[in-house]
């Protein structure tokens, strides 16, 4: 046993930080928030040529996967940097199509998913939203409706998000792809492939939120000190670090359980990191919030993208109570 | 990145859990915190201890299998799986051993470790005063230099489990000139049943004799009783102090095991519907898989040679809360038969966790409360700047 990622998984994560760090990702958000999604494109191809896309797509289509380790490393980066898009489903829809074994549907979409040249969306309403991410700013949505798989190129009016990154509507109409028991298995499959990296996703943001706001209570300074030196700060910040600490194994052991057979036994791994996540990141987008006070409710402050982020994340591919439920499961 | 045992480490589980099955009696002893408790498990230390099962970690020539940390979080495992006893040596165990192995002297080694690891000797712990609780450095029992040693006087309490302990160890004032807290201090071995030693138990919050106060009256101790270098006692507890908090002291098998039973009892018999409750199991489960998990890691990392400081904090906050939190939510699923104690002959089948809860309260008090844990996760891992405490 050796539960640890490797040097090479470690300097995958550096690599991503270091150049998200020097992409202006804030800057993104607001133009995807605002309906331009070129800076977000821009980004998408970044991504694409560091391999991320292709982690989710087996090698006879051009990728390098399926390696949900690497991903759940990848998704905590991208949380980390609050990147937008239908980066959980776009994943997720390489998943699905990897499983359903449909070689014409699988040729005609993963390659170009792992050179990041299709974004894609992904709607399951028996697990998730009846609503698509970003259906407007992609090249096609799958839809799960029961045993059909559906390629929709259309959807209703944007729903605005509490999250503004966030768009969402709902698919309409679509072309039959597929048809079958073989259908709800492989969407149970990408479903449990998006629950997964949304987990790591969210990890990353709460990350993000803790390190902000530690940064902040250092130079804050009330009352002729910083207020970093305040019991009450420090333990509100020591609980976030504890909840994130004790939720990263969990992300590590779910991605690890997904390169084995399916079964109730991934499941409720997957499912008990999802919820340790989802809340972890909740709780930190409520302590980044608290501690920095009213300058955190403004949202000229970069900080409210990471917010914001925290609460859907913690409902999408999974709400807490459906994964509680999951975790008892026999 | 796996999560794989090998080979010798499955066989080395599977002798565990078959020792386990024939040994671990069929009917559980009574509570350790009693005098009868007290001999049975001392016993029962006896029984581990002839068949190497007591301290697994420890090189062969002290009675342990050179176990890698690994193997002693499968023995753990199987061990609460069993439903085996408490330790009654776990204070000497995971406190005074670990300072010795890294502190103490091979003569010191030789004569207390075999006797330990046997149940022969018994040790309670001598840290807390009455003025001194988490501000342990203010600790005012003197060590006074003497022919051949020193001469210990003062009072501790709080102490667990002396009222029937052997013997103890702890930290007094050899150099009250220093004029730092954290200066001057001896780390001593001494005998209860010394001459100027009186021991006083102390009821605890469930009412059984657990605690004790310690009141010592120019108590001789020879200098071979010295841990480390007299004044030097304080950075000699506290390079072990990690242990109590983090790893050693609660490995996560005690906690795997309870979520099971409290998966169990919520199966057998709660309300489906109450889904409040359904949440409250779900989140032990996850917490208790948690704290394995990271300790996996935190093993992981030891084997691959670095060391684990102010990360215990992290350990000791996780599962004091996680420990309460599986005894809250089993007594909710029990309902009126919560409150039985052990000793109610209508107890649950699965086991008293009246008893359990009681103890799991007192979990973010002793080894460090979780405040002070708090204040140093914030200080020494997140960089926060010390304020007043």
């Amino acid at each position: 046993m050796r539960f640890l990622l490797d040097d090479e998984q470690r300097e995958f994560a550096r690599s991503l930080d270091a150049m998200l760090t020097a992409s202006d990702t804030p800057g993104a958000v607001r133009a995807w928030a605002a309906g331009d999604t070129t800076p977000g494109r821009a980004l998408w191809s970044r991504l694409a040529e560091a391999g991320v896309f292709a982690l989710a797509v087996p090698e006879p289509y051009d990728g390098l996967g399926p390696l949900p380790v690497e991903l759940a490393v990848a998704f905590t980066e991208l949380g980390r940097h609050a990147v937008p898009g239908p980066l959980v489903e776009t994943v997720a829809a390489a998943a699905l199509l990897d499983r359903l074994g449909d070689q014409d549907a699988a040729a005609a979409w993963l390659p170009r998913i792992a050179a990041g040249k299709a974004v894609v969306s992904l709607c399951v309403p028996a697990v998730g939203s009846p609503y698509a991410l970003d259906p407007d700013a992609t090249d096609a949505v799958l839809v799960v409706a029961g045993d059909t798989l559906l390629l929709t190129e259309e959807s209703g009016p944007v729903q605005p998000s509490a999250d503004p990154a966030r768009r969402l509507a709902r698919p309409l109409g679509g072309t039959v792809l597929a048809r079958g028991p073989e259908v709800a298995a492989a969407a149970a499959h990408a479903a449990d492939v998006a629950a997964l990296v949304t987990a790591a996703q969210a990890l990353g943001l709460g990350r993000a939120l803790l390190d902000r706001t530690v940064a902040y209570v250092k130079q804050r300074t009330q009352f002729g000190v910083a207020i970093g030196s305040f019991q009450a700060v420090k333990h509100r910040l020591a609980d976030t670090l504890i909840a994130l600490e004790f939720a990263q194994p969990l992300l590590h052991s779910a991605a690890l359980a997904l390169t084995g057979p399916d079964g109730p036994s991934a499941g409720r791994e997957i499912a008990a990191a999802k919820v340790a996540a989802g809340d972890a990141a909740y709780a930190a987008a409520r302590a980044a919030l608290q501690l920095h006070g009213a300058v955190g409710y403004t949202d000229e402050l970069d900080l409210s993208l990471w917010i914001r982020k925290a609460r859907p994340l913690r409902e999408a591919w999974g709400t807490p109570a459906a994964c509680r439920a999951r975790v008892l499961t026999p | 990145m796996d999560l794989d045992f090998t080979a010798a480490e499955d066989a080395f589980r599977a002798e565990a859990r078959a020792w386990l099955t024939a040994h671990v009696p069929a009917v559980p002893l009574p509570s350790l915190e009693t005098a009868e408790g007290f001999a049975a498990h001392r016993e029962w230390e006896r029984t581990l201890f002839a068949d190497r099962w007591s301290v697994v970690s420890w090189p062969e020539e002290y009675g342990g299998r050179s176990a890698p940390i690994l193997r002693w979080l499968i023995f753990e495992e199987e061990y609460y799986a069993a439903g085996a006893p408490g330790r009654v040596s776990q204070n000497g165990i995971n406190l005074l051993a670990p300072t010795l192995f890294e502190h103490g002297t091979d003569e010191q080694r030789a004569r207390v470790l075999p006797s330990m690891a046997s149940g022969e000797v018994i040790w309670a712990q001598a840290w807390s005063e009455p003025e001194s609780g988490s501000d342990l450095a203010s600790l005012r029992s003197t060590a006074v230099r003497t022919d051949g040693g020193w001469l210990l006087s003062g009072q501790k309490t709080w102490s667990s489990r002396a009222a029937f302990a052997d013997r103890a160890f702890g930290l007094f004032r050899s150099d009250p000139e220093t004029g730092r807290p954290h200066q001057g201090l001896t780390y001593l071995m001494f005998p209860l049943d010394a001459a100027g030693v009186t021991v006083r138990p102390i009821g605890r919050l469930d009412g059984k004799p657990a605690f004790a106060e310690l009141f010592l009256d120019e108590v001789f101790v020879p200098d071979e009783d010295v841990i480390g270098a007299p004044g030097q006692g304080w950075r000699v507890a506290m390079s072990t102090a990690g242990n109590e908090r983090g790893l050693t002291l609660r490995s996560p098998g005690r906690f795997t095991a309870a979520a099971e039973r409290l998966t169990g009892l919520w199966r057998d018999g709660a309300d489906p519907s109450d889904t409040a409750l359904r949440d409250r199991v779900a989140d032990a489960v996850v917490a208790a898989r948690a704290y394995r998990l990271f300790t996996y890691a935190n093993a992981s990392r030891i084997a691959a040679g670095e060391s684990i400081g102010a990360e215990s904090s992290l350990n000791k906050v996780f599962w004091s809360e996680l420990d309460i939190a599986l005894h809250e939510t089993a007594l909710d699923v029990l309902g009126p038969y919560g409150e039985l104690s052990d000793e109610a002959t209508e107890a649950p089948a699965h086991g008293s966790w009246a008893e359990g809860h009681t103890f799991s309260l007192a979990g973010p008090i002793y080894a460090g409360t979780n405040e002070i844990q708090r204040d140093i996760i914030a200080e020494r891992l997140l960089g926060l700047p010390k304020g007043r405490r």
